[in-house]
Formats: structure tokens, sequence, C-alpha cells
């Protein structure tokens, strides 16, 4: 960590951002035509595709089905190739299994599961390419994935990991920036009403910093939120075109 | 076995009461049930009793070779199991959810927050290190049982102590207790974990859910905190929503987690005399 500087005197971060600004997202909707619903995300190099099926039956057993709501179920993986050194188990280990447990709950509280008794959701993201953020590019390529399935959910669910370094935060980290072992926070905002579908955060943080990181993760989320609203209309004005409306 | 299922009346007790402010057992909305803690025979084996929920801890260590990316750190590791004999819910096949979030937090909370040195646990750069490997076993649930886990971690790791070693160019010796007196690790600081229930959406709030309240909880935010008012990791789960003010004025109350280090000193200093 000797001689890497995350933050510059003049304020820039080591691939020329300033403090609060987000890296360059570019998503597409509808990439599958198989899928009920798919979505491809950019932020920066992290790159995730999200993809969704349902609402359908309960696979598998019957006895899970809830007999007010749907049942979401996500599943993560993260491709072999998608970090640095080779991964050897895509999916099965413990970080995938609690990222597709915290994609579930980001989930549940955001689709409104009540419309669909008794139903499944599946929502399976895959990480192509891992530059830091992942958890913020799943759900924000989940959301638009479950957006282009038509699966009515409250607000759209906007996404973006937050750091602190030097007395600033930092928003939306690279993989370096995570690497450098400073604190970090990954938030799931709800960007119309403010509320925090999902809040997570490692390493030591003093609590009196606490207001100023969470306050950057929200900044930055809804940033992403005027971004894939451009997105979404977007496709919908595409799709409308080609439809001869 | 499948947990039986809450009633539809003692639910609506449970909630009437946490609206008038009232808990079961007779706690306030910011209490912490009692917390026993006691050592075995061992070093690195204690037994935490939080109320009811029981958990045990131990500490265990061994020379291994180092992982390829971190050639000079020694090797963490946690593990969390719920024994069967903690709730008849807990089969060996059904409990994989529930493992996998509290042992990630586990992990996240200890390993992450780095309250443990892991250079001094290097023996030899890139050939031998010591693997510190601390099982926890839930033999008791009555509810919070992340809480309970974390104070078992932290304070076995803090009564663990393992044998010694001296290098002698390529040579490694290990000393045995009677040989030399084992050496205590290196620790920081002292993460707890706190755990806030929401109900009723958000809008109340109980520290310390007992596993009752659990049952008709909303979501669960766990706030892991050291003496010197650092926030070590912060959790979210379950449905809750919540607001940002609301995080930032909860993480004022983990300030009493500042008591929690000071009676583990305590308790510590008593067992070494």
């Amino acid at each position: 960590m000797a001689g890497l500087e995350l933050l510059s005197d003049q304020g820039y971060r080591i691939d020329g951002r300033r403090a609060g600004e987000l890296r360059k997202i570019q998503a597409r909707m509808g990439v599958f035509a198989q899928a009920d619903g798919s979505a491809y995300i950019e932020q920066g190099n992290t790159k995730a595709l999200a993809v969704v099926y349902g609402p359908h039956e309960i696979r598998g057993s019957r006895s899970r089905a809830l007999p007010d709501r749907a049942l979401v179920n996500c599943q993560y993986s993260s491709a072999t190739f998608s970090t640095g050194e080779r991964k050897r188990r895509p999916h099965g280990d413990r970080k995938s299994c609690e990222m597709g447990l915290q994609l579930r709950q980001t989930f549940e509280a955001a689709i409104l599961t009540k419309l669909h008794p008794r139903s499944q959701i599946d929502i399976y993201v895959q990480v192509l390419q891992a530059d830091g953020g992942t958890y913020a590019a799943c759900v924000n390529a989940a959301t638009l994935a479950v957006m282009d399935a038509g699966i009515p959910m409250r607000d759209f669910v906007c996404a973006c990991s937050a750091g602190f370094v030097d007395g600033t935060a930092l928003a939306d980290l690279s993989h370096v920036e995570e690497a450098a072992g400073g604190p970090q926070l990954a938030l799931a905002l709800l960007p119309a009403s403010g509320q925090i579908a999902l809040l997570e955060m490692d390493a030591r943080l003093h609590e009196d910093h606490l207001e100023q990181v969470l306050e950057a993760a929200a900044q930055a989320a809804r940033d992403v939120h005027t971004l894939l609203d451009q997105v979404v209309r977007q496709h919908v004005q595409e799709a409308s075109i080609l439809l001869g409306d | 076995m499948k947990e039986t299922p809450l009633s539809n009346c003692e639910r609506r007790f449970l909630l009437r009461a946490i609206e008038e402010k009232k808990r079961l057992d007779g706690r306030q909305t910011y209490d912490y049930r009692n917390i026993r803690i006691s050592f075995g025979t061992d070093y690195g084996c204690c037994i935490v009793e939080l109320g009811k929920t029981r958990v045990l801890g131990q500490v265990s260590c061994e020379l291994v070779s180092p992982k390829l990316n971190r050639a000079t750190e020694g090797i963490l590791f946690f593990n969390l199991e719920l024994s069967q004999m903690a709730a008849p819910a807990f089969e060996p096949g059904r409990q994989s959810d529930l493992l996998v979030k509290l042992n990630r937090l586990l992990e996240r909370c200890l390993r992450n927050s780095k309250c443990i040195d892991t250079e001094s646990l290097c023996v030899i750069a890139g050939e031998k290190v010591w693997q510190i490997r601390v099982d926890l076993h839930l033999l008791n649930h009555d509810g919070n049982i992340i809480d309970a886990a974390s104070i078992a971690a932290i304070v076995a790791l803090c009564h663990f102590r393992r044998p010694d070693v001296s290098v002698q160019g390529e040579e490694v010796t290990l000393y045995t207790p009677e040989e030399r007196d084992p050496v205590p690790l290196s620790i920081h600081h002292m993460p707890i974990c706190v755990s806030f229930a929401f109900f009723q959406k958000g809008t109340y709030l109980l520290v310390d859910p007992s596993e009752r309240e659990e049952r008709v909880m909303d979501g669960l935010l766990v706030i892991a905190m050291n003496k010197h008012r650092e926030i070590c990791t912060i959790q979210s789960s379950g449905g809750i929503m919540l607001l940002k003010d609301q995080v930032s004025a909860l993480t004022s109350v983990p300030v009493r987690t500042g008591h929690f280090s000071e009676v583990f000193k305590d308790y510590l200093v008593t067992k070494r005399h």
C-alpha cells in the first residue's frame, strides 16, 4: 500500500475522478430474447449481466409456496475470468451465497410480491468482469432486468459503493480502492422515498464520519437513478418505434 | 423438524406490547440481557451466555503454508455451527441461509476489521504461518445469535495463547507449554456486534431481540463497534426499509459497547490471576 495514493492533493483519484464522481455507466435492456427480462450494465470496468424469469409456478417443492406473495429467488455467479486471478469456484462458495441472499433481500423489499401469490420470480446475476462495486452493478443490472420483465416494483433500486480516504468520502470504488483496505459501504436505495433497502459496511470507520459516507453513497445512488431512468426511457422509445406506434 | 408456527394471537400480543413499549421479559428498549462469560480449562475456550442464548467458542492454532497472495500474513478462520441441540428447527440440511449469513457477518466483523494482527502470526515469510481457527457452536437459541457469537469469538481470541516459536535461519523450533510460556495473540481492538430489531415497518426498534421478538420482527440491523467508537461492520437484513437519519442515530447506542470492552477486560484480567 505504500506509494499508492488514493486521493491526490488536488483531489483526484487514481483513475482521475473526483471524490464524488461515478464511473461511466452504460446499460442495455432486453439483451436476451429467451428470458422474460434481461439487462447488461457496465460501470467503469465492472460488467454485470442480469436475467429474470417470472413470475411463474414454483419449481421444486410446492411447500415453499407462500400463500400471499411471490417467492424471490436470486443467484449470484461470478465468472472464473472475472477477477485478476482465476477463480476456482464460480458459485456455491460462501461469498456467492451471501451475495445471493443480499440480492434477494433487496428485491423482496422492492418488488410488489403481493400481486403474485404462490409464484416464483428468479433473478440470475452473472458478473463478467469485477473491478470493484460488484454488488452495486448487480443490483443495478437486476433492477433493469426486472423492469424489462414487466414485474411491478415500488421504485428503481439503485446501488452504489462508497469509501473514506483522508477525511473525504469517495463514491463508486474501483477494485484498487477496495483492495487498499479502507472502509467500504454498499448501499441500495429506492430514490423517490430515500429508503434504504440494504446497507452493508466493512472495515473500521469512526462513527463521526458515517454520516458523510452515507450521504456520498446516497447521492451517488441518486445519480445512478438518473442514468438508469434515461436508459429505460430510451429502451421504451426504441421498442415503440419498432412496433410502429 | 419444521419450526412450530407462531400463532396469530401471540404475534398480535407481542406487537401490541412492543407498541406500548413493553417487552416480555420486562426490559427497556435499549436494555441488554445479562451476559455471563465462563472459561474452560484450555486457553481459548469460553462459553458466553446472553440471557439464555449460549455459545461455546474454541480457538486453536496450527502451522501451515500461507496463502499465495498474502505470504507474510497468518490465516484467520471462523466457523459458526448451529448445533441441533440449540433449537428443534436446526437440522443438518435446513439451515444453510441463516448459517451463511451469520458466518459471513462474523468473518467481516472480525477479519475485515483487522482486529487481530495477522502479520505477527508469520513465522517464516512465504513458508510457515500460524492459522488461527475459531470454532463457535450455538448451544441454545434464545434470540440474537450474532451478538453472542461475536462476543464469544473475541473473548476466546483474547484468552487464547499460542505456543512460542523461535526461528534460527531455516529451522523452526516449536516449544511446548512446559518449555516456554505460550504467547497471547496481538489484538488491536475488540469489535462487538449489537443487533437492532425493527417492528411495524421500522417504527419501533428493540436492542437484543429474544427469540419470540425475532419471530415477529420485520428486519434486523447489526452494527459492530469497538471501544474507540469506530464502526467495524454494519449489516441490514430482512425487508426493513430504513432512512439515512435512522441509521446515523443508531450508531450512538452502541457506545455502551465501550462498557462491554471494559467488562471483558476485567474478566480476562481476573482469569489471568
